[in-house]
């Protein structure tokens, strides 16, 4: 403790280069808490998935519907317990900014396949008895300030009413939660039949199936028997489960993961650099002071731990800045990456890869120190 | 009295590339408890290696070098180090203060290395600093110091260990007469009046003047025995 007004006063000796620095590796952290943020969100968000359920989608292409009789055909298949149907609507509310992830399906089939949404059953009856009734997430009422009984429109990019407009109301009937997975209680359900009424197009479709079996051991073999039995029809299906289904959707997007990790990787081998020479000027510029301090009786450890901790103070505090940025940013980008909050293990990823820096940039410079020569160095040499 | 530095067929050569440069040549010198010593001699006669030996912060090539009583030529680098924490205090011609510290905190750096507690190590500094009557600069940076100013912080943190002998080197060398008498004086008290041992490598015939004794070196010898100051 004794020593860091030491090492914090050397930090700070050039105070432009080091808030240059410290500025470079706040940027850099903040960068790293996003994506990495979103990856593991991501991530998250597929290693949540439903191991009993099974997705079937068209063999095609996602975004192929598949006929609305597919249902009763899958209920027959041994070792299902119950298949539901959900379409993508494609919505925002107000301003194309403010994007809804919205869903029409129906209410009994959805309660018996995805039993993590909690819906009080008198506003899953309202929900039945309602045709244009709708439940939203408690994330998404909060947002809005919706709440039970209000009326809201929601205009949808992809699909058009019979009478030509593209905006369809709902009249709010419930609030659900997904305690397990926060993420989800920022959607909005609607009833299908409304949904397929209304529409200009494609009716009698649906957008993929769900599926729920009674063994999760058995979801390869059942997955095969409902594509075998699909297969040769105008809409043959592909069966994944639904992490298999998270994850494909995913690489929809890109993957991910080699994104962030190649982004990551060019964005700290520029840091290496700059933060690695920035620290060995400084040590540079200080050898008759380090020679000084060996003088003093500083042992060659000593003083290679003194040019070391700055560099670890400086990278755990600029990565922390950088992260808590980071972290105050995230909740803003909640409705493009549908995630809330930065995750905790990112921040302690964050940290580690600080640590790791200061020892890349910091060891070097720290060793020359160690191996300073006095008489040289106070000579000038 | 008794020999506080001893250096007994000291040899020390360094390689400048492929040349070998003998610097002293089987040097031979005692040096009294409580003794205010004044090395003279031409460039390159050898007087900073010298003081280099004494201080530790060289090493011998050949013979032996006791200071308070242990041989320090063979000390491994940590041990010389920790040795030089404890028994010597440096003063340096430019001085050679940290300059992003203020007077107190670098006067402070040789106290780090005890086990003093905070508050112990701020009283020491203090003592310190009032005698080389810099007090009111506690605060100061170096930068906000005279040259005068700079070098008594130096000699404050030089004492501030309470060193068994002070090592200076040109310590007037880059100050005008009158702050040099000033600082010779203050050195010549701490000899005189705390018995401090000072080894002192000098060019100026009038700093040496101060000191008790006055050692002439010339190329890597003691010439013309040892010559009593007046």
């Amino acid at each position: 403790m004794k020593f860091i007004p030491l090492v914090w006063s050397a930090l700070w000796r050039k105070k432009t280069r080091t808030i240059f620095t410290l500025l470079s590796i706040v940027v850099a952290f903040m960068l790293f808490g996003m994506l990495q943020g979103v990856n593991s969100a991501f991530n998250a968000t597929v290693d949540r998935a439903n191991v009993n359920r099974l997705i079937v989608a068209s063999a095609v292409s996602f975004t192929e519907s598949l006929p609305y009789s597919y249902l009763s055909q899958i209920e027959t298949v041994p070792g299902v317990e119950a298949v539901s149907h959900q379409s993508w609507f494609g919505t925002y509310f107000q301003d194309p900014k403010n994007i809804v992830f919205s869903f029409p399906m129906e209410a009994d089939r959805f309660v018996r396949v995805s039993s993590e949404y909690q819906i009080p059953p008198d506003q899953l009856d309202a929900l039945r008895r309602t045709r244009t009734g709708a439940i939203v997430g408690e994330d998404l009422a909060k947002k809005y300030g919706w709440k039970i009984g209000d009326r809201v429109s929601l205009h949808s990019t992809i699909w058009t009413k019979i009478d030509g407009t593209s905006d369809w109301p709902f009249d709010i009937v419930g609030i659900y939660r997904v305690a397990d997975d926060p993420n989800r209680n920022s959607e909005f359900y609607f009833n299908y039949a409304y949904f397929d009424e209304a529409r200009s197009f494609g009716k009698g479709s649906v957008g993929w199936c769900i599926v729920k079996v009674s063994d999760p051991a058995q979801s390869a073999s059942i997955a095969q028997t409902i594509d075998k039995h699909f297969a040769n029809s105008s809409y043959e299906t592909e069966t994944k489960t639904e992490k298999e289904f998270q994850q494909s959707f995913l690489k929809q997007i890109g993957d991910i993961n080699f994104i962030v990790t190649r982004i990551l990787f060019a964005v700290f081998f520029a840091l290496l650099f700059a933060t690695g020479s920035s620290l060995m000027q400084s040590v540079r510029e200080r050898i008759p002071e380090l020679a000084v301090l060996k003088t003093l009786g500083f042992t060659d450890q000593g003083v290679l731990v003194l040019v070391f901790a700055e560099s670890l103070l400086l990278c755990v505090l600029a990565a922390l800045a950088g992260l808590a940025v980071a972290a105050a940013l995230f909740p803003g980008f909640k409705d493009v990456f549908g995630v809330v909050r930065l995750p905790p293990a990112v921040i302690a990823e964050g940290v580690i890869m600080a640590a790791l820096l200061a020892l890349l940039t910091g060891l070097p410079p720290a060793w020359r120190a160690k191996r300073l020569n006095i008489v040289d160095a106070l000579a000038g040499r | 009295m008794t020999a506080i530095v001893s250096l007994r067929n000291v040899v020390k050569r360094y390689t400048r590339g492929k040349q070998q440069i003998e610097v002293l040549h089987g040097l031979n010198l005692d040096i009294e408890q409580g003794e205010f010593i004044a090395l003279m001699g031409p460039s390159g006669s050898g007087k900073s290696t010298l003081l280099n030996l004494i201080g530790g912060l060289d090493t011998t090539t050949a013979g032996e070098v006791f200071v308070a009583g242990e041989r320090i030529d063979q000390l491994p680098s940590g041990r010389l180090a920790k040795w030089r924490a404890r028994h010597v205090g440096f003063v340096f011609q430019f001085y050679n203060l940290l300059p992003q510290l203020t007077a107190e905190r670098n006067v402070e750096l040789p106290l780090l290395l005890t086990k003093l507690s905070g508050a112990q190590r701020k009283k020491n500094v203090q003592a310190a600093l009032a005698v080389v009557g810099l007090s009111d600069r506690a605060k100061h940076k170096p930068n906000e110091l005279s040259g005068g100013q700079a070098q008594r912080v130096a000699i404050a943190r030089a004492l501030v260990a309470d060193p068994t002998l002070l090592v200076c080197d040109e310590p007037t060398g880059d100050l005008d007469r009158s702050t040099a008498d000033e600082i010779l004086g203050l050195l010549q008290t701490l000899n005189r009046e705390q018995g401090k041992t000072i080894v002192m490598v000098t060019h100026d015939p009038k700093a040496a003047e101060y000191a008790s004794r006055q050692l002439h070196l010339d190329k890597g010898q003691l010439v013309n025995g040892e010559a009593r100051a007046a």
